[in-house]
């Protein structure tokens, strides 16, 4: 087996990789710093990242309406301390990205500019055009090739975390070009893998999102926190699934249903303005935006398409100019995927699998319960997000909380004796169940895609914008034989060369444990908060659940759910009130 | 129009084959299907062990391109009914080795693009606590289709001198480090062009534009080169003029 030592390993290497990344070289140079990514980092899914990332800068804004409109819009499950430092550190954490070449849009002066954007009561969401993600991530990226400490294993899949004498000491990963299977000891282990949006079958998440952290971490006995809070983002292009940013609503867009009505003032959430209203109709709270079109649904008022129910998003009456500066990217995915222009044209629209809200517990600077293990970005709970995430908060999470467990990494690795011989060992053992269990097996009766797709129909049928226990309990039985079906997976690709059904086989078991978590923890939650909607439990109950889930790996594989209180510090839980 | 098409797509195993071979298959031909959805059916439903690269299916992560029926493409684009009624040919992007099947080696680029400092560069960083450096509306446009670069490859797929001299630095790349000198925050044009204005460099394109052809998020990497000649050469004209030091 290959095997090579570094000081701080990174799994991932999107938005929240590469700040830890960087972070770590920069608060001890002395360290070796390996990006070990199962991409090459610029195709990292933070690259699809639309509409903005959010951090006050303009006076007539404070840190304090940041904080009230991300606790309230999280339905008061985010902590509190954490979403205070988030606040206070993301705008400083945007600047320096400005200062790395980041082509920020521009005011006419030269100053930054910002727009509205859902949920948000002032204007505070930097952007770059429509590709902030992009370019935040090309820019990240290209710095980064400047730190020679920085070593990277690109296209390599991390397989397992290697924990000996109770911290994690590295990981195993599989070199896709070689088909080698490579043991990565560390002192410190960063896990920046992102969602894990590929659990559902409509979805914007890109085809490498399916919870590789989060199963690794749950595997390894850290918990998943709050893993029932599934963010579906209202304006997704029918089929596939594209997102069109929030940006098309905080640039004056309109949702209308059948009728050509904007369906949203039915759901107070605000009286229609010709113009955009900040926390407002069309800028309103995700969850809630999407909880209004099942309505609509079921009302009868939405239209149907080849694939479903839709409502219109109406960009017309912005015109030529706003479109083609502010939005360029929509109406280029809008004309090459939908043969639609919206200068012109409505655009379909429906709900749509966008992020998680849950992911691996840490605390504020990163850290999980197992020492040595870090996590950042939409893999990690920290949580600011709470119940429901704003628009425009992700990408300075990655910022933020990246640059934090890059610091933390750095410090607790500066102290840790070398890797012990054992994991080696570990690591040997890794590979024989690779190669026995996998790659070298010849019998097997089930198709990948087959399970893949059936587990897909579970979680949505279950899982998705509204719940119920029944549903729920069922889905949890549908899972648990589809993990008993995994045993026998079939593969017919033998070969070590870039072996993509091997890989394929790796995400699906990942994807059933993340689904097992999910189903588990929205079963066990009996209210109604945020994104997580129970029609037997149609209400908020903070008696009972002011409180984090997290989903425990029970030996023998089934889950557990346990409770974690939230952290309050200055905004007592109260009602969401938007529209007014 | 049949609800079919057929596709040969090109298979390489080194482990089995020395050399490439094409392998038919016959998908659904959908209205809204792109070839990489086609794609996608056949590694799903026909045939698992086909090697390729995707991720966004949305023409921004860059991971997909390959040759469709001679051209350079990235394959969520490609609608299968531009191609009807086929036989659609897809092999991996030209000028690079193949690892296998349809997925290409690009280190190569990897190392390139290190070479061009595609970071900004400054003589002295300006503290965080002055807030950000000014750059109007008309500043950023001097760089910004330069900045849109998704390194999807496809540029290096179709020019015919990275083709024939390796060496050749090559249009993303060059399109990138052109994006840094044009930025008004940037410093560092000279610690580039110094790097940049050999045969390996700008002088090795000839200047036949594929690369602007190809690139699916028009970006114009013939433009970039052709403007960096212009200032190299400029640049080389003045240094008799104004032997350095004295400007």
């Amino acid at each position: 087996m290959i095997t090579s030592s570094h000081d701080v390993v990174l799994v991932g290497g999107g938005a929240a990789g590469l700040r830890a990344a960087i972070a770590v070289a920069q608060s001890d140079p002395r360290l070796s710093i390996a990006v070990v990514s199962k991409v090459y980092p610029m195709r990292s899914h933070t690259v699809s990242a639309e509409g903005g990332a959010a951090a006050v800068v303009r006076p007539d804004d404070s840190l304090d309406e940041h904080a009230y409109d991300t606790i309230s819009g999280g339905d008061w499950l985010c902590d509190q301390d954490a979403v205070e430092a988030f606040v206070k550190e993301a705008p400083e954490e945007m600047l320096r990205l400005e200062h790395w070449g980041c082509p920020w849009s521009r005011e006419a002066d030269g100053r930054i500019a910002v727009r509205p954007f859902g949920g948000m009561k002032k204007m505070r969401t930097w952007f770059a055009a429509d590709k902030t993600g992009f370019h935040l991530l090309h820019t990240l990226f290209q710095t980064s090739l400047q730190y020679t400490r920085v070593v990277r294993y690109d296209e390599c899949f991390v397989t397992k975390l290697l924990v000996e004498d109770g911290r994690v000491q590295g990981v195993t990963a599989i070199e896709l070009m070689s088909g080698q299977v490579r043991a990565i000891t560390a002192k410190a282990v960063i896990l920046c893998t992102g969602g894990c949006g590929r659990v559902f079958p409509f979805t914007t998440n890109a085809n490498i999102k399916n919870g590789d952290g989060m199963a690794l971490a749950y595997r390894a006995g850290v918990p998943l926190k709050d893993m029932e809070f599934v963010q579906y983002h209202p304006t997704g292009l029918p089929f596939t699934g594209i997102l069109i940013t929030e940006a098309a609503r905080a640039e004056g867009g309109w949702l209308l249903n059948k009728d050509g009505y904007r369906y949203l003032q039915d759901y107070n959430l605000g009286t229609p303005q010709p113009y955009p209203v900040l926390r407002s109709m069309e800028l309103g709270p995700r969850d809630r935006l999407s909880q209004a079109f099942v309505k609509e649904m079921e009302k009868g008022r939405t239209l149907s398409g080849p694939y479903g129910p839709v409502v219109h998003l109406d960009l017309r009456h912005l015109g030529e100019k706003v479109i083609t500066t502010k939005l360029p990217f929509v109406r280029e995915l809008c004309l090459k995927y939908q043969n639609i222009d919206p200068i012109t044209e409505l655009i379909p629209v429906r709900p749509v699998v966008h992020y998680m809200m849950g992911g691996v517990h840490t605390d504020i600077n990163g850290a999980t319960p197992l020492p040595g293990l870090f996590a950042a970005g939409e893999a990690a709970c920290v949580s600011i997000n709470g119940a429901n995430r704003l628009g425009s908060n992700s990408l300075p999470e990655c910022l933020v909380f990246g640059a934090r467990a890059g610091r933390a990494a750095a410090a607790f690795a500066a102290n840790q004796p070398e890797a012990s011989p054992s994991v080696l060992a570990q690591a040997a053992e890794e590979q024989r169940r690779l190669e026995r269990e996998l790659l070298h097996k010849t019998e097997g009766r089930e198709r990948i895609a087959v399970l893949r797709e059936e587990m897909q129909r579970i979680m949505e049928n279950s899982a998705g914008i509204y719940r119920s226990g029944a549903a729920l309990t069922e889905a949890a039985g549908k899972l648990r034989q589809l993990q008993e079906r995994f045993r026998h997976v079939a593969l017919h690709d033998h070969s070590r060369t870039f072996n993509t059904e091997w890989t394929a086989a790796l995400e699906l078991s990942y994807m059933l444990d993340v689904a097992e978590t999910i189903v588990q923890s929205a079963l066990r939650r009996e209210e109604s908060r945020g994104a997580h909607q129970r029609t037997d439990f149609p209400a908020r109950d903070d008696q009972r659940y002011l409180a984090h889930s997290l989903a425990y790996r029970n030996a023998d594989g089934s889950c557990r759910i346990e409770y974690l209180p939230v952290t309050i510090t200055r905004w007592p839980p109260g009602e969401r009130v938007y529209g007014k | 129009m049949s609800d079919t098409i057929i596709l040969h797509v090109a298979r390489y195993r080194p482990e089995i084959e020395t050399e490439p071979t094409f392998q038919e298959y016959q998908t659904p031909c959908r209205k809204d299907w792109v070839v990489l959805d086609a794609l996608n059916y056949i590694k799903d439903k026909v045939d698992g062990t086909l090697s390729y690269r995707w991720s966004c299916r949305m023409g921004i992560c860059g991971s997909c391109g390959m040759t469709v029926n001679g051209e350079p493409k990235l394959t969520c684009a490609a609608f299968l009914t531009d191609y009807a009624p086929g036989p659609v040919r897809v092999e991996p992007l030209r000028n690079f080795p193949i690892v296998r099947d349809l997925v290409i080696e690009m280190s190569d680029f990897m190392r390139k693009l290190v070479q061009v400092k595609p970071w900004l560069i400054r003589a002295e960083e300006k503290p965080l606590s002055e807030g950000e450096y000014l750059q109007t509306p008309e500043e950023l446009d001097e760089y910004k289709q330069f900045s849109m670069c998704i390194n999807c490859m496809l540029c290096y797929a179709a020019c015919p001198v990275y083709g024939l001299e390796p060496h050749f630095i090559g249009p993303a790349a060059l399109a990138l480090a052109q994006r840094y000198n044009l930025d008004s925050r940037d410093q560092g044009g000279r610690e580039r062009m110094e790097l940049l204005s050999d045969h390996t460099g700008i002088w090795g394109c000839t200047f036949v534009g594929e690369c602007t052809k190809a690139c699916p998020k028009s970006v114009d990497p013939a433009a970039a080169i052709q403007r960096y000649k212009l200032k190299a050469a400029l640049e080389w004209f003045k240094s008799f003029l104004m032997p350095r030091g004295t400007s």
